[in-house]
């Protein structure tokens, strides 16, 4: 099981949280002038990256507020979380391959 | 190829079994191909097979990282079944349960196949209205499926606990009769086998690194750990490392890869004659030949390519198995794993040519690919080889996204994701 560290109230188990997906997705606007392409980007494709990931969870069952958190995809390790509204940190480079 | 027969078995006992070769090939890689399959699993194996047996390709070769079968082949719970809801779903995977049933004698390798029955629980009312719902669809499409009381289903699976003091109480069930099980390393080994006798090279330990394209974007060679190799037609059936591969050739895939684990008790007598699955509890569990209770469950909640998952995923599934089985309660866990499954948006296949001329891509098939292995790989040689889809995989686009199409298997239930 994950530890995780919400930016709200500290590190709590995996349990105590929700997985919200890649984060930094933006919803195009204006909706009218939005093309096919850009809807599929943003409603079906994921980088889906092998390494770092940014990404979305959510304290459900504790502050229930979303965050964003910086992850290893290879071996699960968080490099950070941080605020929604944060920009993504610089990667750390310190996860091991 | 060393056929196996009665005959050929009786003689190689006679010779203490001394006499046995190699069932495939380790091919070196050639300089180019006239196809090249990217993923050594079932469906990958199976398509270069399809290719070089009905489709007169005999400059095939298969690109595996690992080793063949070593993903989520090897990784899965075998579970074969076609009762999903939608006309397009039904019709794909039925045709794979069609070709399990003389597989072994199509390949001449025993896979095993055991038509033993799939019976998919309800536990609620709502689950019993949407299960016969099911029903009738599949039956529309020829696929069969039928509804059992719970007496009956207590008499098609005797350890099954339809008492009405458990927490989620069995309403009954939806029995399909052709569904079953297989040999997971089975379909690895026989395709690859019949694969290399029609001259297939099976090159293991080679990862593919980059996807060279021509003046005109069409692909033209693979670049790998063991050099580059040249094929204007190129297939990719990596499973959860597809947005990787196809990342290579600059394509954005809708998918994204989760941790799918399973567990396996100690071997125990027969003591359950069918697969029981549960979408409510999530969980599912049939018997292995040589006797251990193979269980399965959802994905883990986030996306990983660690091929391992947390525990707790695994206390959910087993709660519920004691539950539906007291017998098992006492039975001790042997093993269990993780594999990564490419989940698409629609929870659908994609089986297509991609933008790139030259360039398929057979993915998508997240939690449920085992069961489709034969007709997966039997379409997409087919696409391949024809530069277009079989009617069947023809809804099974990545345009379906763009155009609102989609396969809503994922609404639909049929499983427990």
């Amino acid at each position: 099981m994950l530890l995780i560290n919400c930016p709200y109230c500290g590190p709590r188990p995996e349990l105590e949280f929700s997985y919200g997906g890649e984060a930094h997705i933006a919803r195009p606007t204006p909706p009218e002038s939005v093309s096919a392409e850009d809807w599929v980007a943003f409603l079906y494709l994921r980088d889906n990256r092998r390494g770092l990931h940014a990404e979305r969870w959510r304290h459900v069952r504790g502050c229930a507020r979303f965050f964003n958190a910086l992850r290893d995809t290879t071996t699960d390790q968080f490099l950070a979380t941080y605020r929604c509204g944060e920009p993504r940190p610089e990667s750390t480079g310190s996860a091991p391959p | 190829m060393q056929k196996f027969s009665a005959w050929s078995l009786l003689r190689q006992a006679f010779g203490g079994h001394r006499g046995w070769q190699p069932q495939w090939r380790r091919a070196a890689p050639q300089s180019s191909y006239d196809a090249i399959i990217v993923g050594g699993g079932g469906h990958g194996l199976g398509t270069a097979y399809y290719l070089a047996a009905e489709h007169g390709l005999n400059r095939v070769a298969v690109l595996e990282k690992g080793w063949i079968g070593g993903g989520n082949t090897g990784r899965n719970t075998t579970v074969i079944r076609s009762n999903y809801l939608f006309d397009e779903s039904a019709r794909l995977y039925d045709h794979a349960v069609r070709m399990w049933r003389d597989l072994s004698q199509v390949l001449n390798y025993n896979v095993m196949y055991s038509p033993r029955g799939v019976l998919m629980l309800a536990h609620s009312v709502h689950d019993v209205q949407v299960s016969k719902r099911h029903i009738h669809a599949n039956r529309c499409n020829g696929v069969d499926n039928e509804w059992l009381s719970p007496a009956e289903c207590k008499a098609f699976c005797p350890p099954l606990n339809i008492g009405a003091d458990i927490r989620y109480p069995v309403l009954g069930g939806a029995l399909q009769r052709r569904g079953g099980t297989a040999r997971h390393d089975a379909i690895a080994w026989g395709y690859a086998r019949a694969a290399d006798a029609l001259g297939v090279d099976i090159i293991e330990n080679c990862e593919v690194t980059g996807i060279c394209r021509d003046a005109n974007g069409a692909v033209e060679a693979v670049e790998t750990t063991r050099g580059r190799i040249g094929s204007r037609r190129i297939g990719v059936a990596a499973a959860g490392n597809s947005s990787v591969v196809l990342g290579l050739a600059g394509i954005r895939l809708p998918l994204e890869s989760f941790p799918l684990q399973a567990l396996v008790s100690e071997p125990i007598k027969p003591v359950l004659p069918c697969v029981v699955m549960s979408n409510a509890i999530h969980a599912y569990v049939s018997q292995s030949d040589k006797g251990e209770l193979v269980i399965g469950a959802g994905t883990d909640a986030y996306t990983s390519y660690t091929q391992r998952g947390a525990l707790h995923v695994n206390m959910h599934t087993l709660a519920a198995i004691c539950e539906l089985f007291p017998a098992f309660r006492r039975l001790r866990m042997l093993r269990n794993w993780g594999g990564i499954v490419d989940v698409s948006p629609d929870r659908s296949p994609i089986i297509a040519k991609t933008g790139v001329p030259g360039l398929y891509v057979n993915c998508g098939w997240g939690t449920g690919g085992f069961k489709a292995t034969p007709g997966s790989a039997h379409l997409f040689a087919w696409t391949m080889a024809h530069d277009e889809p079989h009617p069947i995989n023809a809804p099974f686009t990545l345009e379906r996204f763009r155009e609102g199409l989609l396969i809503d298997e994922a609404a639909a239930a049929a499983v427990a994701h």
